[in-house]
C-alpha cells in the first residue's frame, strides 16, 4: 500500500534540515483523440510528483533550491529533500529572497483523499462521437478533435506549519468539422469541469451552421478590417498580455508595461471603454487553486520563496486603467508594493450585454473570426504579436453572415488593441484555442475593433 | 566513456515488461509494447548578477500500449511493480474498449526487425548532472558578468538547461532496447534600454546532444561569442529601421534552421498530411498525392531526415515503436520524395517499413510521429557565406532566430532574427532593425538560388518542439548551410499593428 500524499508531505517536512516547502500533486487524466471520423489515440494516466523547495543561508544572503520528482512511495522522499537542500546550499544569494510563508487560517480539508478521474468519464462522450461520426460521413464531412479530463489534487506543507489542500478539475473538448474536400473548416471549444455539461449533438449542430456559412467563398486582400473577435480569440490575446505582466521587467524597461526611468504604466489608461481584467481563484465557473504551488509563472517571475502564499483576487486593469502587475513577495518588499501572484484564470468584462448574434446583427460590414493560431511575440516593447486566423473567417454584411473569407496573418498588440475597442459584448465562459493546453479557465466578451490589422493572406484552409 | 546509468539499470526492467506483456497477451492483444523511462531535467536561470532559478525535475514511470480487437489502448502509471505493470495492461485494454465506437477501421502496423537486448548511448562526454553546482553557476554567471561589464549593456540574462534520458522498451515481438541520451542548451541575452527604447540580443549557440563539455569549448566557443555581443547590441540599438519591401536574403544557419523546422520539418510529417493533426497542429500543403511530384523548392534543395547524426537532438538508436535508426530523403532536387513515418502510417500507405519517427516525450504519453533531425544539405563545392553575400546588390544578411509563426497548413510564415545586416553591392554595410521576413513556403524555397559549402554548415535545433494532444515536446536538430534567397517580402515590424 503506497503512502497517502499527506503522509509524504509530512515526511518531507519532517526530514528536512532546512526551512522547506513540500507539495505532492496527484494527477489522473483520461483522453480521446480523433481525426477523419475515427479514433487516433487515447489514454488513462496517473502520476504523483513531490516538489521540495529548500531555503539555505549562503554567503551574502539566502538561496533556494527546488527538486521535483515523480515518486511511487515514501522511500524516495528523503532523497528528494536532500537533493533540494544540496541545490540550495550550493546556490548564490537570490535577489527576491523572502522568509517562508507563515501559517495562516483557511478552510481547506487536509485529511480528504485525492480526487480522481478515469477513462469512463468519457464513455458518454465516446458514444455521442460515434453517432456524430456516422452523421458526418453521411453529410460528407469529417470530424477531428480532442477530449481530455484531468483532476489534480495538491497537498502543500511548510516548515512553518502551513498545510493546504487544493483540487483542480480541468476538462476540455475541441471539435473541428471539415468539408470532405477540406475547403471549409469550423471549430468550437468547450471548457468543462466534469463533462456532464457537454452535448456532442448540440456542438455538431453549431459546426454545421458554420460550415453552411462557408458555402459562399469570398476572397479578401490584406488590410485593416472592422472585426468581431469572439471570446476565445480575445482570450488568447489577453492571456499573452497576462503572461508578460511582470512588474520588475516593467520597472527595468523590458516590457510593454514600462513607462521609462524605472516607472511602470500602472495608473495609465489603456482603454477608453470601462474594461476590467482580473483573476480570482474563487470566481464562479473558473475556480482554481487559491495558493502558490509553483516555482515560477509564465511571466518569468520566480515564486521559489513563496510556496503556500494565498492567491487572492487581483484586478489587473480597472475600468480601462492599468491597476496591477505581477510581483513576488521579495520584489514587493523591495518596492513597497503588495505581492500579486497570478491565478490560473482570467476574466475580462466591460459591462456589455450583447450576444455574438446581436453584435453580428449590428455590423454593417466586417469580419467575424473563429479563433487565432500560432501567436508569437514580435516586439516585447509594444507586445506586438503575430499569428493567424483559423477555422473560419466570415464576412458580415448588413447584419448577416454572407460567406467565408480566406485566412489572414495578423500583426497586433493586445495592449494597443485595448485602446481601439469600440464595443464589448457579454462576458461568457470560453475556451481559448492557442493556449488551451496551458490555460483553460477564461471568461471573456466578444469585442469589436474597427481596424484589425490583417497583414497578409494565408492560403491555408 | 559514458555508461548506462546504474540507477536505471537497477530497476526491474525485464520483470516489469514481462509482467505487462504477458498480461496483454493473455487479454488477447495482438500487439503490445512497454516503456519504462526515467527523464531528468535541470533548469537554471540567471538575472544580472544573481542566480534566479534552480530547479531539477525527474519523471520516472512506465506505460503500456496495446492493440486490442483492432483498437489502440494506452495506460501509464508511476508504480514500478510487476502487479502494477500487469494492471496497466488491463487499463490499456479498458481504454481500447471505451474507444471501440470511435474506431471504424482495425489498426495495422508494418513489420520491423526484432532487436533483442539492444543497447544504445548518445555521443557525449560529461553528464551535466555529474558536474558540481558551483562550477555550473560560476560558468554562467561569469559569462553574464562579461556582458554586464560592457558599456551599453543594462541587463543580462542567462539560462542553462540539460536533460538525461533513460528509456527501456520491449514489445511482444521480442525487441528489448535500453537507451540513454544527454542534451544541453545554454544561452545569454544582453539588454539595452535607453533613448532608443528596448534592444536585446541573444547568443546563437544552439542546443545540442552533448554534455557539459559544450560549455568548455567542445562544439562552441561561448567566451568568443559573448565578447562580440555588446558591440553588436550597440550597433543594433543605433541601427536604422528597415524600409519594408522585397530584398534578396542571405540567411545564416542560425536563422535558417528554424525556417527549415517550421516549413519543411512539420510539413513532411505524414500524420499531418493525412489529417491526424488537423484540429491542433494542423495539416500540410504537401499532401500525399503530391509525393514524387511537388516542386517544393529549387533544384539546389536537398533535405534528409535522420536519427543518426552525432549530437543531433532527435538522434536515437531505436524509436518508441522499436524501429532502428535510419537516414532518408525528404526532398531531392527540389522535389518532395518522402515523409516521416511511424509503423501504422507506413502500413496504411504501403511504405514497407517505418523510418523510425515514433517518439513519446515521457512514459505518461503515447508515442506519436515526431520529427527526426531534418537537414538541408550543403553544396560540396558551393560558395562561402561571403561569396553568397557578394552576389547580392540590395539585400539583408539575417543571423539568429527570434520570433516565428506559420499557418496550420505550413504555407504562410513570418520570422524575425537576432541581427540583420544590410547588403549593398555585395558588401555588408550597417545593421538594420525591425525586420521580419514573410513568405509562402513553396515560393520561398523555390527562390533559393544557392546553398553554401560544407564549411558554412551548422547543426541548429530546439529542445521544445510541440505537437499532439495531450501536448508533447520533442528535441530536434536541423543542419543547414548559409543560403541565398531572391526577392523575399520584408516587413517593418514597427509599422505593423499600430493604428495608422
Amino acid at each position: 500500500m503506497s503512502m497517502a500524499p499527506q503522509d509524504l508531505v509530512e515526511r518531507a517536512v519532517n526530514v528536512a534540515t532546512l526551512p522547506s516547502v513540500a507539495w505532492v500533486t496527484e494527477r489522473t487524466e483520461a483522453n480521446l483523440r480523433w481525426a477523419n471520423n475515427g479514433l487516433i489515440s487515447n489514454g488513462e494516466m496517473r502520476s504523483r510528483s513531490l516538489t521540495v523547495t529548500a531555503i539555505a543561508a549562503v554567503e551574502g544572503g539566502t538561496a533556494a533550491g527546488t527538486v521535483s520528482q515523480q515518486i511511487a512511495g515514501g522511500d524516495e522522499v528523503g532523497a528528494v529533500v536532500a537533493a533540494a537542500e544540496s541545490l540550495a546550499r550550493a546556490g548564490r544569494p537570490a535577489e527576491d529572497a523572502a522568509p517562508l510563508v507563515e501559517n495562516y487560517a483557511h478552510e481547506d480539508s487536509w485529511p480528504e483523499p485525492p480526487e480522481t478521474t478515469s477513462i469512463e468519464v468519457l464513455d458518454e462522450l465516446a458514444k455521442g462521437l460515434g453517432d456524430a461520426f456516422e452523421r458526418a460521413e453521411a453529410a460528407r464531412q469529417q470530424l477531428f478533435g480532442f477530449a481530455e479530463h484531468a483532476v489534480e489534487t495538491t497537498y502543500l506543507g511548510s516548515s512553518t506549519g502551513l498545510r493546504r489542500r487544493g483540487v483542480q478539475p480541468t476538462g476540455r473538448l475541441e471539435l473541428n468539422a471539415k468539408a470532405a474536400d477540406r475547403a471549409a473548416s469550423a471549430w468550437l471549444g468547450r471548457t468543462t469541469r466534469d463533462f456532464l455539461d457537454v452535448d456532442v449533438a448540440e456542438a455538431t449542430e453549431e459546426l454545421n451552421t458554420r460550415l453552411g456559412w462557408a458555402s459562399t467563398k469570398v476572397d479578401l486582400p490584406p488590410g485593416r478590417y472592422e472585426t468581431l473577435l469572439p471570446s476565445g480569440a480575445i482570450a488568447d490575446l489577453m492571456i499573452y498580455a497576462y503572461w508578460t505582466a511582470n512588474a520588475r521587467d516593467a520597472e527595468e524597461g523590458r516590457n510593454v508595461y514600462a513607462a521609462g526611468d524605472g516607472a511602470t504604466k500602472i495608473g495609465q489608461r489603456l482603454a477608453e471603454l470601462p474594461i476590467t481584467v482580473l483573476s480570482d481563484p474563487r470566481y464562479p465557473r473558473v475556480e482554481t487553486i487559491p495558493f502558490v504551488a509553483f516555482t515560477s509563472s509564465l511571466d518569468d517571475t520566480s515564486w521559489a520563496f513563496d510556496g503556500g502564499l494565498p492567491i487572492n483576487a487581483t484586478t489587473w486593469i480597472d475600468k480601462g486603467v492599468l491597476h496591477e502587475l505581477i510581483r513576488n513577495r521579495g520584489h514587493a518588499a523591495q518596492t513597497a508594493a503588495r505581492p500579486t501572484p497570478p491565478a490560473d484564470n482570467l476574466i475580462m468584462d466591460g459591462g456589455g450585454t450583447a450576444s455574438l448574434q446581436e453584435m453580428i446583427s449590428t455590423t454593417r460590414r466586417g469580419l467575424l473570426l473563429t479563433c487565432l493560431w500560432y501567436i508569437r511575440e514580435v516586439d516585447p516593447e509594444r507586445l506586438l504579436l503575430t499569428g493567424l486566423t483559423r477555422d473560419g473567417v466570415y464576412l458580415i454584411e448588413n447584419g448577416e453572415v454572407v460567406g467565408a473569407v480566406n485566412n489572414f496573418r495578423f500583426n497586433e498588440s493586445p495592449i494597443e488593441l485595448l485602446g481601439r475597442i469600440t464595443e464589448i459584448g457579454a462576458a461568457e465562459l470560453t475556451l481559448c484555442r492557442e493556449w488551451n493546453d496551458y490555460f483553460n479557465r477564461t471568461i471573456m466578451p466578444t469585442i469589436r475593433v474597427p481596424d484589425f490589422n490583417m497583414s497578409t493572406v494565408s492560403p491555408a484552409s | 566513456m559514458p555508461q548506462l546509468d546504474d540507477r536505471f539499470l537497477a530497476l526491474p526492467l525485464q520483470a516489469l515488461s514481462d509482467a505487462a506483456l504477458s498480461r496483454a497477451r493473455d487479454l488477447g492483444c495482438r500487439y503490445a509494447e512497454v516503456r519504462v523511462e526515467r527523464i531528468r531535467v535541470a533548469y537554471r536561470s540567471f538575472r544580472d548578477h544573481a542566480l534566479e532559478t534552480t530547479a531539477d525535475h525527474e519523471v520516472l514511470g512506465l506505460s503500456v500500449r496495446v492493440v486490442h480487437n483492432g483498437v489502440w489502448g494506452f495506460a501509464s502509471d508511476i508504480t514500478l511493480a510487476t502487479e502494477a505493470a500487469a494492471r496497466l495492461a488491463d487499463r490499456a485494454v479498458a481504454t481500447a474498449k471505451v474507444s471501440r465506437p470511435l474506431t471504424p477501421a482495425s489498426v495495422e502496423l508494418v513489420g520491423e526487425e526484432v532487436y533483442p537486448d539492444a543497447v544504445w548511448l548518445s555521443a557525449y562526454e560529461v553528464d551535466p548532472f555529474e558536474v558540481d553546482e558551483a562550477t555550473k553557476t560560476s560558468r554562467l554567471l561569469g559569462l553574464n558578468e562579461t556582458l554586464l561589464a560592457a558599456p551599453g549593456v543594462n541587463h543580462a540574462k542567462a539560462m542553462l538547461g540539460y536533460v538525461h534520458e533513460n528509456k527501456h522498451f520491449a514489445n511482444l515481438a521480442g525487441t528489448s532496447t535500453t537507451q540513454q541520451r544527454v542534451r544541453i542548451q545554454a544561452n545569454l541575452t544582453a539588454v539595452s534600454v535607453g533613448d532608443h527604447g528596448l534592444t536585446t540580443m541573444r547568443t546563437l549557440a544552439p542546443p545540442t546532444g552533448r554534455g557539459w563539455e559544450y560549455l568548455n569549448g567542445s562544439g562552441w566557443d561561448f567566451d568568443a561569442e559573448v565578447a562580440e555581443i555588446p558591440e553588436l547590441l550597440a550597433a543594433q540599438a543605433a541601427a536604422p529601421s528597415v524600409a519594408a519591401g522585397h530584398y534578396d536574403l542571405v540567411i545564416d544557419p542560425s536563422n535558417l534552421f528554424l525556417t527549415i523546422h517550421e516549413s519543411i520539418g512539420h510539413a513532411t510529417e505524414l500524420d499531418r498530411a493525412l489529417g491526424y493533426e488537423a484540429a491542433y497542429a494542423g495539416t500540410s500543403f504537401a499532401t500525399f498525392d503530391q509525393l514524387g511530384s511537388l516542386q517544393y523548392g529549387s533544384e539546389v534543395m536537398n533535405v534528409t531526415g535522420d536519427r543518426l547524426v552525432d549530437h543531433g537532438l532527435a538522434t536515437i538508436g531505436y524509436d518508441d515503436e522499436g524501429v532502428g535508426q535510419q537516414q532518408f530523403d525528404l526532398i531531392s532536387g527540389g522535389i518532395l520524395v518522402g515523409y516521416q513515418l511511424n509503423r501504422q502510417m507506413a502500413a496504411e500507405k504501403e511504405f514497407g517499413r517505418s523510418n523510425g519517427c515514433a517518439f513519446a516525450d515521457s512514459p505518461g504519453h503515447i508515442p506519436m510521429q515526431r520529427m527526426p533531425n531534418v537537414s538541408l544539405r550543403p553544396a560540396p563545392n558551393g560558395p562561402s557565406t561571403e561569396e553568397l553575400i557578394s552576389d547580392v546588390d540590395d539585400g539583408i544578411y539575417i543571423v539568429g532566430d527570434k520570433s516565428w509563426s506559420i499557418d496550420m497548413q505550413r504555407y504562410n510564415f513570418q520570422f524575425t532574427g537576432q541581427r540583420f545586416f544590410k547588403i549593398e553591392n555585395g558588401r555588408l554595410t550597417s545593421q538594420l532593425k525591425d525586420v521580419a521576413y514573410q513568405a509562402t513556403t513553396t515560393d520561398f524555397w523555390r527562390s533559393m538560388e544557392a546553398v553554401g559549402n560544407p564549411d558554412t554548415y551548422v547543426l541548429g535545433g530546439a529542445f521544445n518542439c510541440g505537437k499532439g494532444q495531450p501536448g508533447q515536446i520533442a528535441p530536434v536538430s536541423h543542419g543547414c548551410p548559409s543560403a541565398l534567397f531572391r526577392r523575399v517580402n520584408v516587413l517593418n515590424t514597427q509599422a505593423e499593428g499600430a493604428q495608422q
